[in-house]
């Protein structure tokens, strides 16, 4: 199902060298600090890293729902804009983040859903009353309609009694429900993107492999783009064609799925992938871990953000430079890396 | 839930009767009774009082009795609607309370009233925009109305109204009302009057609430089903609105019994500064007096205002709060 070839499409959404900062009293946080990545209608991209590495609050950049004190500060997030049946390029980041627009994009083009479908619905109002006005917000349907439409969303994700479940608070839904009526949701607009921000985290392992199955069935329905945000491998290896690692808010590597968890560049990538336990690793043998921790936000090393915790630091240029995000040879342009092991520094800062 | 507001209902009943049983109590505790107060009274114009004679005003009132068969036998007066006869003013309790418990109302949910329409929207603001010079402004008037005493407040008022506005200030109605009876202009005229009392007696619960609030929706801002629902489209005030908002309204209005309970409680000094026609005023009256029936007549109709407050509130809680309802059913 990877479909490499999906680069020579006009990519749905392109991020390029995004930038979004938290300002609170006591410093500046780079929270994302210059993300690029792109993908295509149809298409899964999975982002990986470590918590606090910025995968979500690239997806909230996205959506522009970053919350004071944060903001976009630099960067492009180029959508292509579905409107009057034909399809106008926007830069996200530059237009009004409440405006008609971005409200209409918002919810209506490019979806979301989260980690927590426990909080992640009201408590106090009822299912279905949440998710008709998700539908409403976005077409001229009636109450009734909506209505309608929202218990068929519902069957569509596979909640049986779709009626009676309008009526239920999220209380009442098991863990995997509320997920998928949160998905149900997402979906009330027949959105182009979803972005899944660590969709099966919270959920115990079979409900995980059932969520994944229905949104690859209803990518495979839809056609849409998924960007699946995660800090688990394995979801990555079954849902994603293209990989993006991640690491304090910088891409490090970019690549296939097959690239990535077969032939990976960074040390950080390779790091990942080695923590992973497997059933045919040697027993009795500390699985291998990252040394160190992610540096402190208000601390962050000078030179490669990943420097201070890499087996293969060269000193003086991954204390000085900070590498950028290259192709990591010509002919072979779909995999990029940011590292010094690949190219030269190039840029003068010292 | 119908099971449910009957419960509740008889919970209130039973409180209402322990409180007519503790305000019974209370009135019986400081030595000596309605007699002694009122021959040292009489002993400080100079008339001569014998034992023979305090003793027959015992009997006539029934004063020398255990307290218990005191008690029911004022209970029972009660069920047949008799308050018994207040010993100060010489008229039956009812007579004198009168109107003054419709006006303690009216007073109290006119205070209640104010404090929820200036605390909600400041609240609001001030959480959405924690920090902001606004939100400084609101916290250090609110902790200042938190600070100053209601009866102060009201002195001040009663200065600031008279010197500025030339109003009449003082009581609930303008003299040629006061003795009237009932109608449009009389009500008019108690609306007019009715600002000072109102802000004197809810400052303190305004600057309460608002505090309340304020960290209510702070708390609710923070969570995930915010950016649910700004991710759907709504914009920023339509999504705190529809959703924090109503999630923080829930402890707003279960804390409101409590504060009800200060407005009602607390009203004595500023009704006497205002000189309100209120309960108040004759409760402190009662009080000195020992004019038992009277006093616990008045312990009792405060209780149960705060009673029903709190019923009023609990039923409000159920249905704001579906998941309440679920645990009451389940429990």
């Amino acid at each position: 199902m990877a479909t490499l070839a999906a680069g020579k499409r006009r990519p749905l959404l392109r991020v390029h060298n995004l930038k979004t900062y938290f300002f609170p009293d006591e410093g500046t946080v780079r929270a994302v600090d210059g993300a690029s990545f792109e993908v295509c209608a149809g298409q899964t991209l999975g982002i990986v890293g470590e918590s606090g590495c910025g995968k979500s609050v690239t997806a909230r950049s996205i959506l522009r729902i970053v919350e004071h004190p944060g903001g976009i500060v630099e960067g492009e997030i180029r959508y292509l804009h579905r409107t009057d049946g034909r399809e106008v390029e926007l830069d996200l980041a530059q237009i009004s983040a409440d405006g008609p627009e971005m409200r209409q994009i918002r919810g209506g083009e490019i979806a979301m859903i989260f980690q927590e479908p426990m909080t992640s619905f009201s408590p106090v109002h009822p299912i279905g009353s949440q998710i008709v006005e998700a539908i409403r917000l976005h077409s001229p349907l009636g109450k009734r309609e909506a209505r309608e439409r929202a218990a068929d969303l519902l069957r569509q994700v596979g909640i049986s009694r779709a009626e009676a479940r309008l009526n239920e608070y999220a209380y009442q839904l098991s863990g995997g429900l509320r997920q998928r009526a949160m998905i149900a949701m997402a979906l009330s607009a027949e959105p182009r993107v979803l972005i899944a921000d660590e969709p099966t985290t919270a959920l115990d392992v079979t409900t995980q492999a059932q969520i994944l199955d229905l949104l690859r069935q209803l990518q495979t329905d839809l056609g849409m783009a998924i960007i699946l945000i995660t800090h688990n491998l394995g979801v990555v290896a079954e849902m994603c064609d293209t990989v993006v690692v991640m690491y304090l808010g910088r891409v490090v590597e970019e690549g296939s799925v097959d690239a990535i968890f077969h032939n990976p560049k960074h040390p950080y990538t390779r790091l990942l992938l080695q923590s992973i336990p497997s059933l045919y690793s040697e027993a009795r043998v500390p699985l291998p871990t990252i040394s160190g921790a992610i540096p402190h936000p208000y601390n962050r090393p000078e030179g490669c953000p990943f420097h201070d915790r890499c087996p293969q630091f060269i000193p003086g240029t991954c204390d000085r430079h900070v590498p950028e995000l290259q192709a990591l040879d010509e002919e072979k342009s779909d995999q990029l890396v940011s590292c010094f092991l690949y190219h030269e520094p190039t840029d003068e800062r010292a | 839930m119908a099971g449910w507001l009957i419960r509740r209902t008889l919970f209130a009943f039973a409180t209402a009767w322990a409180i007519s049983m503790l305000s019974f109590l209370v009135i019986q505790i400081p030595p000596g009774d309605y007699v002694t107060s009122y021959i040292a009274q009489l002993q400080s114009q100079g008339t001569i009082f014998t034992d023979v004679e305090a003793q027959a005003l015992r009997d006539l009132y029934g004063l020398d009795q255990p307290v218990i068969l005191q008690y029911f036998r004022w209970l029972g007066l009660m069920a047949q609607g008799n308050f018994g006869v207040s010993f100060e003013f010489n008229r039956p309790v009812l007579d004198v309370i009168g109107d003054r418990f419709l006006l303690t109302i009216v007073v109290s949910v006119a205070a209640l009233l104010l404090t929820w329409i200036v605390a909600l929207p400041i609240g609001i603001y001030s959480a959405v925009k924690q920090y902001s010079i606004g939100d400084y402004a609101f916290t250090f008037i609110g902790f200042i109305g938190l600070a100053i005493p209601g009866f102060l407040l009201a002195l001040v008022l009663m200065y600031f109204g008279f010197v500025l506005f030339d109003a009449n200030v003082g009581g609930l109605f303008s003299p040629e009302y006061a003795q009237a009876d009932w109608s449009w202009d009389k009500l008019w005229d108690l609306m007019q009057h009715m600002p000072i009392p109102a802000l004197a007696l809810g400052l303190a619960g305004t600057a309460f609430l608002m505090r309340i609030m304020r960290a209510n929706l702070l708390d609710e801002l923070r969570k995930p089903y915010v950016v649910t629902a700004r991710a759907k489209g709504l914009t920023n005030s339509q999504a705190v609105l529809k959703y924090p908002v109503r999630v923080a309204l829930n402890p707003f209005v279960s804390i409101v019994p409590f504060v009800l309970r200060d407005i009602v409680g607390g009203s004595v000094i500023v009704s006497i500064v205002l000189s309100l026609p209120t309960l108040g005023p004759i409760l402190l009256k009662s009080l000195i007096a020992q004019d038992s029936f009277l006093a616990g007549t008045i312990i009792l109709l405060l209780g149960v205002i705060t009673v029903v407050g709190t019923l009023i509130s609990d039923i409000l809680l159920v249905i704001l709060d579906p998941r309440i309802k679920f645990k009451a059913r389940g429990g």
